[in-house]
């Protein structure tokens, strides 16, 4: 894993392509449901169109791996955790509100707002 | 599973899981519904968590019932740290598996919402900790928390109808804990998913007094006690007091013992109180109520037997320096362990706290006597209906384990007597009244008996007697001048002596004059009887003369017969003849 010090400034501060760091991504499921896949679907989606080539998903089925639950502090499902880079942050749903899922996972400023994008 | 439903109708009692909290069984009528979630709600620091925690620890180390406890709001190691006080080793139960401890953080401003989700996640943890040590209580500790961390409360609301339908078909018994909100029992209605069993705490502050209260808003499918309990949090845990649950099936004890003073006792029929009864002492200021419980404690104590002496307004050393002064020491049995000091301001805890304390004290010490003075100022620690109540409940308490209790009662003065000032006057088997009687420019004490239940006790005021040898009951004076006491009384009395004396000295001298009358006469009688003797011994002389001469007279004339050769037979014949004539 790459050192954490360096790309948090770039990254919080440009809109995510001055930084060549890795996006460690962890997707929190319980079984296949259709939020489930949805969500993994959103995800994929996002990944491809913002960081191609930069990022790394990681899903996890809590219905296979419950112990893994209380380390993320997972309430809702699907979740998905931002491991790094740093600060963790959790995106909560199945990430149909793609605006929402970027200013989520910071990768857009809130008040930079494309319209091209699904409600 | 449809557990719950079906359980409705079956003829068995509801299954129950006991608490183990001290109280809460006897007035749930055994413990929380087994297998089923009960909503514990109530205001800030009003001891849900601690409730809930209790539940679990003693689940897990009395009744072999491991648990998970879910905490919303305080990380494990806060939880432990806050338990540690009430004696609760909770790291050693996780240790042992017992017991896990899951913190749940949810922060609103690390989480962002897109779209649906459930709460599958607080599910797997949830479950994957009961499976993990076999789980049979849980506790949810403040679910309502989530209502801050997530938005959509849709989602929230449905998703928590699922899980309490979830803990059910788990079979585990669940507290689950919410913030008392406003014109509902929980801020975010919480009461509508658990509907078995809801208990409500309260700490309420009145007069600057905050008394902890527990009620049992409703438990479905059984009884269970109905009222406001109070209870208290220490360093045992939680203690609930059912105390009015409990009805009067104490049995009455035929034993008597005694007062502490004689004369008291011959006045309660001669042997003295009933033991397990109740005893009110009543009077004004300064008419020997401390004195008379001293008394009665340090009676106890020869006995042998135990003495917890509850005083609220001096302290144990003042008060053994008072007693000394009328003789009574109680430092030697507060030394062998038979008498036991407790003195605390009544205002320091509500009625409530000492109400607990009242118990435990008794539970620990186990004293067969146990005095309370005075009980008046247990009305500062809230009003006097309150105090009433909370007397109830401690007489009660204390017949049941026939422990005979005496209570001090200062009557404030320009009140009726017989007021009892707290209105627990039916309920105590023995008043004794202390007051002062006013005459002739002094006070003096008196006392009397207004009641004793099941003895034919004197109903004679004594006068009441503080001496240095301890209390003395002396007769009052009663009579046609009506009834005295002190020294108006000894001056009756001394006034009533010389009376007699006078009396009987003029009896004697009547008594005196009769003798001397009859020694007159009778030595007037000795002086006839000599007289007429001297005048028999006259008229005897006389007829002696007489013979003598007759005797003279024949001798004389048988010598001139004989001279003159006369015939002396028919002379002599003759002669006696006329003798025998004379006489």
């Amino acid at each position: 894993m790459t050192k954490p010090a360096k790309p948090v400034e770039p990254q919080s501060a440009a809109d995510g392509e001055s930084a060549e760091e890795m996006w460690a991504l962890r997707l929190y499921i319980a079984g296949q449901t259709p939020k489930s896949i949805a969500a993994f679907a959103n995800l994929k989606k996002i990944c491809e169109t913002h960081l191609p080539g930069r990022y790394k998903i990681e899903v996890v089925d809590l219905l296979k791996q419950p112990q893994l639950a209380a380390g993320d502090q997972i309430v809702a499902i699907p979740t998905l955790v931002r491991k790094l880079p740093e600060p963790l942050r959790r995106i909560v749903g199945d990430l149909s509100n793609t605006e929402r899922t970027l200013v989520g996972l910071q990768l857009r400023p809130a008040k930079d707002v494309s319209a091209t994008e699904q409600d | 599973m449809t557990k719950g439903a079906k359980n409705r109708n079956v003829v068995n009692p509801l299954p129950k899981a006991p608490t183990g909290i001290q109280g809460l069984d006897e007035i749930t009528d055994g413990g929380l519904p087994r297998g089923r979630p009960t909503l514990v709600c109530g205001s800030a620091g009003c001891g849900k968590t601690l409730l809930a925690m209790e539940f679990l620890v003693r689940g897990a180390t009395q009744h072999k019932e491991p648990g998970v406890f879910m905490a919303f709001e305080e990380t494990a190691r806060e939880l432990a740290q806050n338990v540690r006080s009430l004696g609760f080793d909770v790291d050693d139960l996780i240790k042992r598996k017992k017991l896990v401890i899951d913190f749940v953080r949810v922060e609103r401003s690390e989480i962002e919402e897109t779209g649906d989700y459930d709460l599958e996640g607080l599910f797997v943890r949830l479950g994957h900790a009961i499976d993990s040590i076999g789980a049979k209580r849980v506790v949810l500790d403040t679910i309502e928390t989530l209502f801050s961390g997530l938005t959509n409360e849709g989602i929230l609301r449905a998703e928590l109808r699922r899980l309490f339908r979830w803990l059910k078909d788990k079979g585990v018994t669940a507290i689950i804990t919410g913030e008392r909100g406003d014109g509902q029992l929980t801020r975010h209605g919480l009461e509508e998913y658990v509907s078995d069993c809801v208990i409500l705490l309260d700490n309420r502050v009145i007069d600057q007094v905050s008394t902890r209260r527990l009620r049992i808003v409703k438990y479905r499918g059984t009884t269970h006690g109905t009222n406001e309990y109070p209870f208290l949090i220490d360093e045992d845990g939680i203690s609930v007091l059912p105390i009015t649950s409990l009805g009067f099936e104490h049995d009455a004890s035929k034993e008597r013992i005694s007062s502490g003073v004689p004369r008291l006792d011959t006045m309660l029929g001669g042997k003295g109180y009933f033991r397990g009864s109740s005893v009110l002492v009543t009077g004004t200021a300064g008419t020997g109520k401390t004195s008379m419980a001293s008394h009665f404690a340090r009676a106890a104590c020869i006995r042998g037997e135990k003495c917890l002496y509850f005083a609220f307004e001096e302290s144990p050393g003042q008060i053994i320096r008072n007693m000394r002064s009328i003789g009574v020491d109680l430092e030697p049995w507060r030394k062998k362990g038979l008498l036991e000091f407790r003195a605390m301001r009544s205002t320091l805890y509500g009625l409530e706290t000492h109400l607990t304390t009242f118990h435990k004290l008794v539970q620990e010490f186990q004293p067969r006597v146990v005095i309370f003075d005075p009980i008046d100022s247990l009305v500062q620690a809230g009003t006097v209906r309150d105090a009433t109540a909370m007397l109830t409940r401690l007489i009660d308490f204390l017949k049941i384990h026939h422990v005979t209790a005496l209570m001090t009662n200062l009557i404030p003065g320009g009140q009726t007597l017989e007021n009892s000032g707290v209105d627990i006057s039916s309920l105590v088997d023995t008043w004794l009244l202390l007051r002062d009687v006013e005459l002739s420019g002094e006070r003096n004490r008196a006392l009397y008996i207004l009641k004793s239940r099941g003895m034919a006790h004197s109903n004679q005021i004594r006068e009441f007697l503080l001496t240095d040898r301890g209390i003395d009951l002396q007769d009052v004076y009663l009579g046609a001048e009506g009834v005295l006491t002190g020294s108006a009384r000894q001056a009756q009395e001394a006034r009533e002596k010389s009376t007699a004396v006078a009396r009987r000295e003029e009896i004697e001298s009547k008594e005196r004059d009769r003798k001397r009358k009859r020694e007159a006469l009778e030595a007037r009688i000795a002086a006839l009887r000599k007289e007429f003797d001297a005048e028999e011994g006259e008229a005897q002389r006389l007829i002696n003369q007489e013979q003598m001469r007759d005797e003279a007279l024949r001798r004389e004339r048988e010598r001139m017969a004989a001279k003159r050769k006369a015939d002396l037979k028919a002379d002599a014949a003759i002669s006696r003849k006329n003798r025998r004539v004379r006489k």
